[in-house]
């Protein structure tokens, strides 16, 4: 028994000791937090992202003369975890800015903590609209088109179609409740005589989906409004498509279109369903066949929509230290707002009104191609076009 | 009719693979008295393992049948591995210790799956011949559906027949009810235990495996199930297959109909369902009332004792050290320190309740939420300032702790642990839902410390101060009259209502002061980190205090402070690397396997040694 304990202790000493080796190079430190264990599918392929524009950057010589230098920690999906990371970031580390995060809830707790400790942070993928809005902030700016975005471009293309009878079916919890109201106040605004007649509320990741495609049908509603994800979709399509719950009826789904979402249904992939997302294997502009050829070169895969969020935050935030001239944070922060960056799929700008980047997505429509689902008669919605007026946006802002 | 029809069928078939696991980790449960916190690891295996399978073995009628009952019987193996390897070392150490090490196991299988299978979701192949549906009254019924029913049906009809007709099952049913007879009469328990446990993890996998066609295999699934699995495994009874399969009936159906009633209401229904079982029929609807007998399976408590004259002199190191931290640490190590006051707090105010009130709770973390809430909704709403709020948290939570209290401590054992598991639920669905009021995941921003609080060495003498309090109030009680009579009441129910002493009142009063210690350490962190979200009373939260209360051992009020010491420094250190959750859970392991008496009991150690060398006499 001795015997074990000494040498579980020696291993244990030389499992802690290989933390990692800081460099001592002069560079510009940024921090980076995501939830990488919780949830690998979609950080995986944003971590690439990143790290190619990373390698990128520094190849062209960094920003202003030194190389930029990511401190990458995994909030393993709790608030409290990454807000003392983001304490050990800013004091330890003394990080210039922060940026990442996935999670809603994670992206406000970061945001409150920018707020209080006076340090940039820029949320790369959370959807959550209160980042920017009702929660928003001097030192924060987000990337990706927020929840109220997403659900205005599918409101346009629902707008267009004859079905007057909807039922929604999201998630259980803020971001789905968000969706929910958001297109439901989007549609009826184009469309008055639109009535909602059903709406289900799975717990995320936990969808009874045989039970929720009966509940839907129940109703009868001409169309449907998803905003389930992840392995809740997958079930909830095959579910449905058993119980004939899609037969003559139009289906509009939010972030379906995703390749983190529709590769996995592989030959399941539902037709004709309206949604935001990534064609990919279809864009063909030279930023984005560059970038699609540099990724698919270094990683051996395709990218995902997670990808191009971390590509294009990287960049974002390498431009911000640019045009700022210094790491200095209020310089920072007047140089992002209306800072406007290249991205491959196009440019898009930081609004000063309130620190949102008008990146957009593609909408289009669900089809099976080979076996596999892919977006077409896409169009790239451009995020400017879809956000709410001024004044609206100034109201919900919190006085700063 | 229609609707109804297709509702019950889907409620059928949603039951099939919560029963075949509940199932199994009731029977783990029965015999071994273990808590198997890796039985949803099995299910989560037994789905990757059955998917690799198919995917070799082909999709046809034996390829997938072949490959489902291959990885049941590969998802077995593991289990006799995890039990032979790990398990059996510790079946003499304390009550609920061997928990600690199935939480290391699930850590581990969480990162060697995604390891081996990437971190992409897996769609789950169809069942060959069965992907269709039928129509009966106009509803859709899916074939796969009704073979889940059949299969379930057959599995209960195999367990029956493997219970009431073997030896192995006669051994099994008398070791349920009475280990030390059984051991007593000359069974082997070691191969016995370890036959258990190839059973018990042979169900989970094959729950796994058959569902498949339904659910596809993710890197979540285990902890999705785990929680529903105990649920379905207590409201049926401990220790019973036909209470697995009629809470798991009872639960599927409940869910199946209630979404059609009020749409939100999957959250929490079946942990409703929980705490009105447990509150109506004390030992679920077909399980036995524990024994008197099956109290402690390890060695005698030993006299908790007031730290003799090496403990007080380590307890004042110890304190001075703190006290001047500030001095030459930076500021991140200030936050760590911190980070490991207020959960020192929290693990104290759980062992508290643990340790002398031996109630075990898989719920702490409601009230520490309840705190923390408490202080964040005065500060959102009224405006309150600091001293107000962190007065108010622990009040809260007390008030929390009064009333769940009162019902949990009617009950004992593992079905105590567990209503207050469901309480827990119910106080986190109610915060996540009611979000016009506490902002439901979105949470609660913006409640700092006050000025004279905010910079990160003034706060952190008030986490020292606030926390050495709380610990000093602990203790006290702890070696007044009400902690010996707690003690009692812990050792022997019985002799201590002979005498005249009210146990469930008094374990009632340690119940409401551990909230209040909790809710303390809920407010103190809340304006540690300026927000709070649901998440701080989810079961991932309840459980990291489980996990330090064990590693710390309940030997003495330094283990919770040991183990949260332990755990806040380890997670903060490992969870840097890349699989960290892989080192961290083969770190618990080891811990648990190289000191069985927690790290407390280590120290306890450490310290009768220095007290008295050997050979020597100081007198």
């Amino acid at each position: 028994m001795k015997t074990m304990r000494h040498t579980l202790t020696a291993l244990g000493a030389a499992t802690l000791l290989f933390g990692g080796a800081t460099q001592a190079a002069e560079s510009i430190k940024v921090g980076e937090i995501n939830s990488y264990s919780r949830l690998p599918a979609f950080t995986h392929p944003y971590r690439q992202g990143w790290q190619l524009a990373l390698d990128e950057i520094n190849a062209a010589g960094g920003v202003l003369g030194k190389k930029i230098e990511v401190i990458s920690r995994d909030d393993g999906g709790k608030p409290g975890q990454a807000v003392k990371i983001a304490e050990e970031l800013t004091s330890r580390d003394h990080v210039a800015l922060l940026f990442g995060t996935f999670f809603s809830h994670i992206g406000l707790a970061a945001t409150d903590f920018a707020k209080q400790r006076k340090v940039l942070f820029v949320a790369a993928e959370p959807l959550s609209d209160a980042v920017t809005w009702a929660k928003g902030n001097h030192y924060t700016f987000r990337l990706r088109p927020n929840t109220y975005m997403q659900a205005n471009m599918l409101a346009e293309q629902a707008a267009k179609l004859p079905a007057k009878r909807w039922a929604t079916i999201a998630p259980g919890y803020k971001y789905g409740q968000d969706a929910v109201a958001d297109f439901e106040k989007l549609l009826k605004a184009r469309r008055p005589d639109v009535e909602f007649v059903a709406e289900q509320w799975p717990a995320l990741f936990k969808i009874d989906a045989g039970a929720e495609s009966q509940a839907i049908a129940r109703a009868k509603p001409d169309a449907i409004y998803n905003v389930t994800f992840g392995k809740d979709l997958a079930k909830f399509v095959r579910e449905g498509k058993l119980r004939g719950l899609f037969k003559g009826r139009e289906v509009v789904s939010l972030l379906t279109g995703e390749p983190e979402y529709l590769a996995p249904l592989k030959n399941e992939a539902p037709q004709g369903w309206i949604v935001t997302g990534y064609p990919w294997y279809a864009i063909h502009t030279p930023a984005h066949d560059k970038f699609l050829a540099a990724y698919r070169k270094r990683y051996n895969d395709t990218p995902r929509l997670g990808s191009v969020v971390g590509y294009n935050v990287m960049k974002a935030v390498a431009a911000i230290i640019a045009k700022a001239g210094s790491t200095d944070t209020e310089k920072m922060v007047s140089a992002a707002e209306g800072l406007t960056v290249d991205s491959p799929i196009g440019a898009f700008t930081f609004r000063a009104i309130d620190h949102q980047s008008t990146m957009g997505a593609y909408v289009g429509r669900t089809r099976l191609e080979n076996g596999k689902g892919v977006m077409v008669d896409w169009h790239y919605a451009n995020g400017a076009n879809y956000l709410p007026s001024d004044a609206e946006v100034r109201k919900m802002r919190p006085a700063d | 009719m229609s609707l109804i029809l297709a509702q019950f069928l889907t409620g059928l078939a949603d039951a099939a693979a919560l029963f075949m696991v509940a199932a199994g980790l009731s029977i783990i449960f029965g015999v071994t008295r273990i808590v198997n916190f890796a039985h949803g690891s099995f299910y989560m295996l037994g789905a990757y393992i059955a998917y690799t399978l198919v995917g070799r073995l082909g999709h046809g009628v034996l390829g997938f049948w072949g490959a489902v009952l291959l990885a049941a019987v590969a998802v077995g193996l593991i289990g006799v591995l995890v039990e032979v390897l790990i398990l059996k070392r510790i079946y003499h150490s304390p009550e609920l210790f061997q928990l600690l090490a199935t939480f290391g196991v699930v850590l581990v299988v969480q990162d060697v799956t995604l390891w081996i299978w990437g971190p992409e979701d897996l769609m789950g192949p169809r069942a060959p011949g069965l992907s269709g549906a039928f129509e009966v009254y106009g509803a859709r019924l899916p074939q796969y559906d009704l073979a889940l029913i059949a299969v379930s049906l057959a599995v209960l009809g195999g367990l029956w027949l493997l219970f009431h007709r073997t030896g192995w099952g006669t051994l099994v049913r008398a070791a349920t009810e009475d280990r030390e007879m059984v051991a007593a009469l000359g069974v082997n328990q070691g191969w016995l235990f370890t036959s258990v446990f190839f059973v018990g993890a042979f169900l989970a996998g094959l729950g796994g495996a058959l569902q498949l066609p339904k659910g596809g295999a993710d890197l979540l699934i285990d902890l999705n199930i785990i929680a529903s699995a105990f649920v379905v495994v207590v409201v049926g009874g401990m220790g019973s297959i036909a209470g697995a399969f009629l809470a798991a009936v009872l639960i599927g159906e409940l869910n199946a109909f209630g979404i059609l009633i009020y749409p939100g209401i999957t959250l929490v229904l079946m942990f409703l369902v929980m705490a009105v079982v447990l509150v109506v029929r004390p030992s679920g609807l077909l399980g036995r009332p524990e024994g008197a007998a099956a109290g402690h399976g390890g060695e005698a408590e030993p006299l908790l004792r007031p730290s003799g004259r090496f403990g007080r002199i380590a307890w004042v190191v110890v304190a001075i050290a703190l006290m001047i931290l500030p001095a030459f640490a930076d500021d991140f190590t200030l936050v760590l320190a911190t980070e490991v006051l207020i959960a020192a707090l929290f693990a104290a105010s759980l062992y508290f309740i643990m340790g002398p009130g031996g109630m075990v709770s898989f719920g702490h973390a409601a009230y520490f939420g309840l705190g923390a809430y408490g202080a964040a909704l005065l500060v959102h709403y009224l405006h309150a300032p600091m001293s107000v709020a962190l007065l108010a948290a622990p009040i809260a939570a007390g008030l929390g702790a009064l009333l769940f209290g009162w019902f949990c401590v009617r009950l004992s054992g593992v079905y105590l642990a567990m209503l207050t598991l469901a309480f827990a639920q119910i106080a986190w669905s109610v915060v996540f839902q009611w979000y016009d009021f506490t902002g439901g995941d979105d949470g609660i921003l913006g409640v700092w410390p006050a000025a004279w609080a905010a910079s990160r060495g003034a706060f952190y003498y008030l986490t020292l101060v606030l926390t050495g309090a709380g610990l000093w109030v602990l203790r006290r009680v702890l070696f007044a009259p009400f902690g010996y009579v707690l003690r009692a009441g812990r050792d022997s129910p019985t002799r201590a209502a002979a005498i005249g002493i009210r146990v469930t009142r008094h374990q009632w009063f340690a119940f409401t002061l551990a909230g209040v210690a909790a809710g303390l350490a809920g407010g103190l962190f809340v304006f540690f980190k300026g927000s709070v979200f649901p998440d701080v009373l989810s079961i991932p939260h309840s459980v990291d205090a489980l996990v330090m209360v064990l590693l710390g051992g309940v030997r003495a009020l330094a283990g919770p402070v040991l183990g949260a010491a332990a755990y806040t420094g380890l997670y903060d250190w490992i969870s840097r690397l890349e699989y960290w959750r892989l080192v961290l859970g083969c770190v618990i392991i080891a811990l648990v396997l190289a000191f069985p008496q927690g790290l407390g009991g280590v120290v306890a150690a450490l310290g009768e040694r220095l007290r008295r060398p050997p050979g020597e006499d100081l007198g």
